[in-house]
């Protein structure tokens, strides 16, 4: 059996929970917790490494779905699953980020640690499963289930004020979450398909504009408050703050990019009419993210609020490049989605290890790291600079595209959108002044040392993917490339259909 | 093969340097990175007479980097006679900056930092001169700041070292801001950022209109003035130069290779690089050569009364750079990338001789604190006195003299010679140049001659620097003699046409590389004479009457306050744009994020909390409850889809 015909997809999706459901037959003492997490370890690293096939043997030249599964399930809902270039990284970006959070939690948590990583394995297995289901039902069971073990573990394993932020993040989502299950069922009895591909094929035909409008809304409310965008944001930085490290590499890191991939599946090829009349809209709203949640973020005094802010300023460039409907503008959100989930998860990590030094976040706590913690100090100087899109990492290459897409559809937004590579420099460094550099005269942290081995290999692989993706980033522009184009074609072809129809309804 | 080594060479270093420096310790790193220099020093050289002379240009593609539907930005190397000079500028002060280093960083514990830096520098900037596209141009760039930021606030234990490495970042990004948005309008009309098929379309594109803003707008004229905002922050022209001075705050030899001879003057190489853009926006060119005209003037005048020995150094670079835009906006590229090449070697030398005055005097900078060191560190004297007479640009008209003779007064001459302007902007340089003389006349007496006013001790402990040190000052300072009359020929003269070849384009009216040499005899002497008052006064001021500064300061004290306090720069922006942005960023985090959206939420949220508040107990109990609850939400809607399937809800 090769790896195209094999069920890789399932084995890679489930494997995670396969882990969970053996940790939760451990013991419950201190040899279980050991256990525990070398288990999740493993898992995830071997799961990773299987996730590796599918890259390997991901056929870039085609936009159509690849490793299809696809079996009867509930009624006319079927258990399809499959993935395209705009899918597939994410999936290796989640099988990536996991075996890294397990580490970062290696000794912060030592409370209930078999329910956190149990925790942390169905996550996995969810958030994977968001980005393979090619059914309704699927995706949809997927996309809302994995708040669950996010919402346990700010609420469980969070800071002083996690029952206020898992509330919050909790009520945030699921009002956006009843409209798109209503939209859904819309389109469902509407085409009479649950089927994913088929309604990226059809949905544009078979949906009136009026209602593309309303399907449109709906989806928008979900991934609206999941990117997050403005002024729907603010459940991020309390969900941050409360969260623990891990928690927030995944939150930043895979959870916020549903929004984007939402859009790219949904919106653009099944509502495009709408999607195109309401671009204005979401450019509006994303040009005030990156500015707005850029000054905010300078403002800042805790260390992860400000990483946070700085997450919705990078979001708001996904949206603008997804919304211009050009190949630059698409290819650049996918890619800024990517690279933030790489440079936002690193970021976190590194406030991770100093919280776990001096459990604080305050940045007026710290001050004059570079002397003792040197190695931690280069470190948060890639990742600050990777933030701040400077060419060479890959936190430019999405910036410059999604800005290359924008100017062409509409210079005012490239215009306000580019003050956001002022601001960002601004809030960057002057964080990285105020923990990093000056004079170390807290008593505190006179004793403070640098990362340790376990550290270091969890930064390692970050570092080098922010580099190799900032001088090369044709390794994933390459795999995105058919199938951008392919969503655009589509994208154009229905809109000029409609402004035809429209034309000849005038005559 | 040897394009290759001299950009690459430095980044080998930079990478020793850093990554190994801890583990082969500092001397180590200090010998590699400095050899690695040399050696792409001397491989430059070899690549200026293939080129400059034997007219070899080449392209070396590298590998694929951003590509993206029609967008293709590759790494790639192109290799002509502009990029040429500028890879000799670069390697030779760079190589010779590192040598310096040695002498001038001994006492610093993290040397090895340090020349990681400085390679790093070196290689973003080779990579921006040799960019075949603008996006690659844009990696160089803002590799160099970031570079420059690392250095300015290398001794990050001092506060002013880090407020001058963040504001010179940001103040560079707002330049960048108008790079950036050039490129991408670039890319939108000619659907490349590829110099050549830019450089072939634009011709096509004069006076063609572009919709920018909602505005129909001349497309070249847009897209130069975009571009040009980046070279003004880069080399610090008027309105974004307030980071400059400050960028002081970093080690001296830092000061020289940066903020003197290489990094601040990408901005005139960036303009004579797109000259194929720029010729055929007149406007644009305007512009150019006001702001440089403004910025020639300006910074000369704040240098006048500075006190601090770098800070003379720093405004007098602001200074000349404005010279040399000028002579981009006339359409003299040849003569702007001359003074570069001069300048290059004049006041690195000022610069590293202002450090080995420093080091001597035991960090002091203060010219208020010394005097009377000629005869102390004679050999940085004469070093200091050679910059200063190719700076001012001591010389005969048609005869011989110092590097900067030749580039300032062929600006100078251009700036007369320009076809229908008003001669405003040749009397605004030639004032310029008198100012010139005077400020570097100042910092030489104030601090060689006379009675020392340093400390007893610190005077009697001066010593001149180490052979490191000195060695650069010397070849510095045969540039500064030489570097004018032996190449005067072929920058400006005669040889000019096949010296720059393709690499600078000459709209078909610009004839000013021509009509330079044909201007009436006084306007030769006009520098001349320009220098010579600057210099009488200045040793009128210092060395004859030295009661007269304090009594002019006196008398014109308004004057005097408006000039040392840099005009106010710093309190404009700090009032027109720091405070305000980090005040409304409170505004909005306080009252938008908090009060208005938080207070919505947290409303919505007290309601439910409170309903369900009495069933559940808020522990985290709670949320246990919460996910059983949202497991029987999803189940109930699988129900009523599955319902209203089997009622027909999908039989359409």
């Amino acid at each position: 059996m090769t790896v195209a015909t094999s069920p890789i997809l399932s084995i890679v999706t489930f494997l995670p929970l396969l882990g969970a459901l053996f940790i939760a037959f451990l013991p419950r003492n201190a040899g279980g917790d050991r256990n525990a997490r070398h288990t999740a370890l493993y898992t995830t690293i071997f799961t990773f490494a299987i996730s590796l096939l599918i890259w390997i043997n991901f056929d870039p030249r085609t936009a159509d779905f690849q490793f299809v599964e696809d079996a009867a399930w509930i009624g006319p809902f079927r258990y399809k699953m499959g993935v395209d270039g705009i899918s597939m990284l994410f999936v290796i970006l989640t099988t990536f980020l996991m075996p890294l959070c397990i580490l970062a939690s290696w000794d912060s948590v030592k409370l209930r640690v078999k329910e956190y990583m149990i925790a942390f394995l169905v996550l996995e297995t969810l958030m994977i499963g968001v980005f393979c289901a090619l059914d309704l039902m699927l995706f949809y069971l997927f996309f809302e289930a994995g708040l669950i073990p996010m919402f346990l573990i700010i609420g469980v394993w969070g800071g002083k004020r996690r029952v206020y932020a898992s509330f919050k993040f909790f009520l945030y989502t699921l009002l956006g979450s009843v409209l798109m299950l209503l939209a859904m069922f819309a389109m469902f009895s509407t085409a009479g398909t649950a089927d994913i591909p088929t309604l990226i094929e059809v949905g544009a035909s078979k949906f009136s504009r009026e209602m593309q409008w309303w399907l449109f809304l709906a989806f928008l409310a979900s991934f609206a408050v999941k990117m997050p965008m403005w002024p729907v944001h603010t459940w991020l930085p309390d969900a941050h703050v409360e969260a623990p490290t891990a928690g927030s590499v995944i939150l930043a890191g895979i959870l916020l990019k549903m929004g984007g991939y939402g859009f790219l599946r949904f919106s653009l090829p099944m509502f495009p009419i709408a999607s195109q009349e309401l671009a204005p809209f979401v450019f509006t709203l994303s040009v005030i993210a990156i500015v707005y949640t850029s000054l905010v973020a300078l403002a800042q005094e805790d260390i992860k609020k400000l990483i946070a802010y700085s997450s919705v300023a990078h979001m708001g460039f996904v949206t603008m490049g997804i919304f211009t409907f050009q190949q630059q503008g698409i290819d650049g959100a996918i890619f800024q989605m990517l690279s933030h989930g790489i440079v936002s998860a690193a970021l976190f990590l590194c406030v991770g290890i100093i919280y776990d030094r001096m459990h604080t976040r305050e940045i007026a706590a710290y001050g004059g790291l570079a002397d003792r913690m040197p190695i931690y100090a280069t470190v948060l100087m890639i990742f600050t600079m990777a933030n701040v899109g400077l060419p060479g990492t890959s936190g430019f290459v999405g910036e410059f595209l999604t800005l290359v897409g924008a100017f062409k559809v509409n210079t005012w937004v490239a215009l306000f959108a580019t003050t956001g590579v002022i601001l960002s420099a601004a809030y960057a460094l002057y964080l990285y002044r105020r923990v990093v550099f000056g004079a170390l005269e807290k008593a505190n942290l006179k004793s403070i040392k640098d990362m340790n081995a376990r550290e270091i290999a969890i930064m390692v692989p970050l570092v080098f993917l922010t580099i190799l993706f900032g001088f090369y980033p044709a390794l994933l522009l390459d795999v995105m490339a058919v199938s951008v184009k392919q969503l655009v074609m589509n994208f154009e072809a229905a809109v000029s259909q409609s402004t035809a129809l429209n034309a000849l309804n005038a005559q | 093969m040897i394009y290759l080594a001299i950009v690459f060479l430095p980044l080998a270093g930079a990478l020793i340097a850093g990554l190994f420096g801890r583990v082969i310790g500092d001397r180590p790193s200090e010998i590699v990175s400095t050899a690695l220099l040399m050696i792409a020093a001397v491989l430059s050289w070899i690549v200026f007479i293939q080129v400059g002379y034997d007219h070899e240009t080449a392209r070396v593609p590298i590998m694929r980097w951003i590509t993206s539907g029609e967008l293709d930005a590759s790494w790639s190397l192109r290799i002509d006679t502009l990029t040429s000079v500028m890879l000799v500028v670069v390697t030779t002060v760079s190589s010779l900056v590192h040598l310096y280093s040695i002498g001038y960083m001994h006492e610093d514990p993290a040397r090895s930092r340090f020349f990681a830096y400085l390679s790093l520098f070196t290689f973003a900037m080779l990579m921006l001169v040799t960019s075949d596209n603008l996006v690659q141009m844009f990696f160089g760039w803002e590799g160099v700041g970031l570079a420059s930021y690392l250095l300015i606030g290398f001794w990050y234990h001092k506060p002013s070292a880090n407020a001058a490495a963040i504001k010179a970042f940001v103040v560079n990004r707002v330049g960048d801001f108008g790079f950036a948005l050039g490129i991408f309008g670039c890319f939108m009309v000619f659907n490349t950022v590829n110099l050549d098929t830019i450089f072939e379309a634009a011709k096509g594109m004069e006076g063609q209109p572009m919709n920018f803003l909602g505005f129909q707008l001349d497309t070249l004229t847009v897209l130069c003035l975009l571009l040009f905002m980046g070279a003004m922050g880069k080399s610090a022209q008027f309105l974004l130069h307030t980071w400059l001075p400050d960028a002081m705050e970093g080690p001296t030899p830092v000061s020289a290779l940066i903020h003197a001879a290489t990094m601040v003057t990408a901005g005139v190489f960036m303009v004579a690089r797109l000259s194929p853009l720029f010729e055929h926006a007149p406007i644009a060119r305007d512009v150019v050569l006001y702001i440089g005209a403004i910025t020639a003037f300006f910074a000369a005048t704040v240098g006048l009364v500075q006190n601090d020995i770098k800070r003379v150094v720093a405004y007098s670079t602001c200074s000349q750079l404005g010279y040399m835009f000028v002579a981009c906006g006339l359409g003299a590229y040849g003569a702007a990338i001359f003074h570069l090449f001069t300048h290059a070697f004049f006041k690195a030398l000022l610069f590293l001789g202002s450090g080995s005055v420093i080091h001597a005097m035991h960090h002091e900078q203060d010219m208020r604190n010394m005097g009377g060191l000629a005869s102390k560190i004679p050999f940085t004297y004469y070093a200091m006195i050679i910059g200063t007479l190719a700076l001012t640009g001591v010389g005969f008209p048609h005869l011989i003299g110092f590097a900067g003779f030749y580039s300032k007064d062929a600006i100078i001459e251009a700036a007369y010679a320009a076809p229908a302007l008003p001669k405003t902007v040749f009397w605004i340089v030639t004032f310029a140049a008198f100012l010139t003389a005077f400020y570097s006349w100042r910092l030489i007496f104030m601090t060689f001659h006379g009675k020392t006013r340093a400390a007893p001790d610190v005077y009697k402990h001066a010593h001149e620097s180490p052979w490191t040190m000195l060695v650069p000052l010397a070849v510095l300072a045969l540039g500064s003699i030489a570097a004018g009359f032996v190449f005067a020929g072929e920058f400006v003269g005669h040889h000019y046409k096949e010296f720059w070849a393709n690499s600078i384009y000459e709209g078909p009216n610009n004839h000013i590389m021509h009509d330079m040499h044909q201007i009436p005899e006084w306007v030769y002497w006009a520098p001349f004479f320009a220098m010579a008052s600057g210099f009488g006064l200045s040793w009128l001021y210092y060395i004859g009457a030295p009661w007269l500064p304090e009594a002019t300061a006196r008398t014109f004290k308004p004057v005097y306050l408006f000039l040392l306090n840099k005009w106010y720069f710093d309190e404009l922006y700090d009032w027109l744009f720091v405070k305000p942005t980090m005040a409304l960023g409170r505004f909005l985090w306080k009252s938008g994020d908090g009060a208005v959206i938080d207070g919505t939420i947290d409303g919505t949220a007290r309601g439910v909390q409170w309903t369900t508040g009495r069933a559940v107990k808020l522990q985290t109990g709670y949320i246990y409850h919460y996910a059983f609850a949202m497991l029987i939400g999803v189940a109930a809607i699988l129900t009523f889809f599955l319902r209203s399937l089997l009622t027909g809800g999908a039989g359409q």
